[in-house]
């Protein structure tokens, strides 16, 4: 049970459509607040998830990016302690809109865990692909988006 | 909005979505959406642990690119269903194209929809995202 509640703020919508390189005028005009977020706007929930993995934690001292060395991660004393190997990729993302995704709204997620399956490829070894499903939800309990994210884990890095 | 009257089984939209992406707008989009994996912003994490040649762009920044190039064509608001498959990485410096073609105009519970398939290419000719999506029409 994720612990999701995302206030959908203009300031939000405008930075995220900045970073997409998206000029539509609605996501800029300050007195506008009669926007519709853009598709993949759902995603930065993760902002207002107090236990997202890949954010750094305040007064947390095991985030896996770089400090002094390559990985900040405590070394076990037992072998490498992972990384490129077990590196997860995200392979596929699929949103299907029930309603229009507002300011104003406050939403909350479940996740559900969905399919896994293996496959082998040229390209990374041994692929273990997983799915998991996030129902988004308004203040008023509406569905409003069921996202459907598909997670991949290579043998080894993808080769390019 | 597109209108029934002004669309057809075949017709294509295109868009350049980005043109020599800066690892600084990857930085931006970790920002704003919150994925802060050090794959996108940390070379040295990449290269020495994960074993890339360097940082690359969230799967979900070339979505949302081509997500705009496809409200662009069929207007906000009016998507029902959008989804992609990460056929290729997207590296700093890379410039995309994206291309939507509507190969389906059908009547649901009273709608008119449009099927669009989607493909957005790298400035080598590699398709960094096929998908597709269902948007309502006027």
């Amino acid at each position: 049970m994720s612990k999701i509640k995302m206030p959908v703020e203009k300031s939000h919508i405008m930075m995220f459509a900045r970073s997409i390189g998206d000029a539509n005028p609605k996501y800029y005009e300050e007195k506008d607040e009669n926007v519709i977020a853009p598709p993949t706007f759902i995603q930065s929930s993760a902002q207002f998830d107090p236990d997202y993995f890949l954010r750094p934690k305040i007064g947390g001292d095991n985030w896996f990016g770089s400090g002094k060395e390559a990985s900040g991660m405590k070394s076990s004393g037992s072998g490498s302690g992972g990384g490129g190997a077990a590196m997860g990729l995200h392979a596929e993302q699929h949103y299907e809109y029930h309603q229009p995704l507002k300011v104003g709204d406050v939403i909350s997620a479940e996740v559900k865990p969905g399919k896994s399956w293996e496959k082998e490829s040229k390209r990374a070894g041994k692929l273990k692909f997983s799915e998991s499903v996030t129902e988004y939800r308004n203040q008023d309990g509406e569905l409003i988006i069921t996202a459907t994210s598909v997670g991949v884990v290579t043998e080894k890095p993808v080769e390019n | 909005m597109l209108k029934k009257n002004e669309i057809k089984v075949g017709d294509t939209y295109s868009e350049k979505i980005v043109e020599d992406l800066k690892r600084t707008q990857i930085v931006q989009y970790a920002g704003a959406s919150g994925d802060y994996n050090p794959l996108h912003s940390d070379d040295k994490f990449t290269k020495e642990i994960a074993g890339y040649p360097g940082v690359f762009a969230h799967g979900m920044l070339s979505m949302g690119m081509t997500g705009k190039m496809l409200t662009n064509f069929v207007g906000d608001g009016t998507l029902k269903k959008y989804g992609v498959r990460f056929t290729n990485q997207v590296w700093p410096g890379d410039s995309l194209e994206s291309t939507a073609t509507i190969i389906d105009i059908k009547e649901e519970d009273g709608e008119t929809l449009a099927e669009i398939a989607i493909e957005t290419k790298n400035q080598d000719g590699a398709t960094v995202i096929t998908g597709s999506a269902t948007a309502k029409v006027g």
